[in-house]
């Protein structure tokens, strides 16, 4: 059964994601793609706390997970593939040609990013490696949840320059 | 904090200091406070963080500031795999002594506050399990 949904958000594995996002999709695998989780038994530990039984949860580096990408889309459960930042997701795209679309769910507040939108906060560089996946064709999407519109990304980088907020 | 019928009296100068702080989605920790406080009147024995707008590194930082401020090591949170339960998991990798409650509902709450005598991590554990035992479906439908 194909991924449902590749998704970038810097939390990670948290509540819009495993329940969110997990009820409806009936989600029963998360392949978090995280080349510091994939080192961590701890961090992977914390992670596996927070996953209900119902669900299995895969760690990987970006380098197994494009090579093992092929067996999350043959697996018979509906999956999610999850990263934390929009760099190990482009790199995730480079390895494998047939990803065509990618859910931006939340990148928060941080020094040096603009916001964009109520839960997407950007640097210049991150804006502009979102344009070489959006020209690579890949369809990209901001949707924190389902119930949620699903904001075409380059609409929202069209849109302003964004607002940088105090910490 | 109580009357000698067991029930909080409104009049007690007793301050409420915080015991423990409320973490999670949306408004939550600030509507259980307000809950508990409308039952009780001792909403001050908790502090609420949500975890709105927030990467999970400023749940954690913020967390650990009110946690060390306060001298408070008891966390009530709402999802077993929210954001805010991450964050005290790794705050309790550092931080002994710390209590993590997951789950939370009114009753836990309700419970926690009228364990006063009690060790904050003794209070946490029963309130924990009277939250436990006050979840049940009614009804044949």
């Amino acid at each position: 059964m194909p991924v449902e949904l590749y998704r970038i958000d810097d939390r990670l594995v948290h509540g819009q994601v495993v329940v969110g996002w997990g009820q409806p999709l009936d989600l029963r695998l998360i392949v978090l793609v995280d080349d510091e989780v994939a080192k961590s038994d701890w961090e992977q530990d914390l992670y596996r706390m927070g996953v209900p039984p119902e669900m299995e949860i895969r760690f990987a580096d970006v380098a197994t997970a494009i090579k093992d990408h092929a067996s999350y889309a043959n697996d018979p459960r509906r999956s999610i593939v999850l990263t934390g930042n929009i760099s190990t997701m482009h790199a995730l795209l480079r390895g494998v040609e047939s990803i065509r679309a990618i859910n931006v769910g939340g990148l928060h507040h941080r020094p040096g990013r603009k916001q964009k939108m109520r839960y997407v906060f950007l640097t210049a560089e991150e804006e502009t490696e979102l344009r070489e996946i959006i020209a690579a064709g890949v369809k990209v999407t901001a949707q924190d949840v389902p119930a949620a519109r699903a904001v075409p990304m380059d609409e929202v980088l069209r849109a302003s320059p964004g607002v940088e907020r105090s910490a | 904090m109580t009357s000698s019928a067991g029930q909080p009296d409104s009049t007690d100068a007793e301050p409420q200091s915080p015991r423990a702080i409320i973490a999670g989605h949306g408004s939550f920790p600030e509507g259980m406070i307000s809950a508990v406080e409308q039952i009780t009147g001792y909403g001050k024995v908790f502090v609420a963080l949500s975890n709105s707008g927030l990467s999970g590194e400023d749940i954690e930082s913020r967390l650990r500031t009110r946690s060390e401020s306060l001298g408070v090591r008891v966390f009530f949170t709402d999802l077993p795999a929210g954001s805010a339960t991450i964050a005290v998991r790794r705050i309790m990798r550092d931080t002994e002594g710390v209590i993590l409650v997951t789950g939370t509902n009114l009753a836990t709450l309700l419970e926690f506050v009228f364990r006063g005598e009690e060790t904050p991590a003794e209070a946490a554990r029963h309130a924990a399990e009277k939250g436990r035992t006050s979840l049940c479906a009614h009804g044949e439908g």
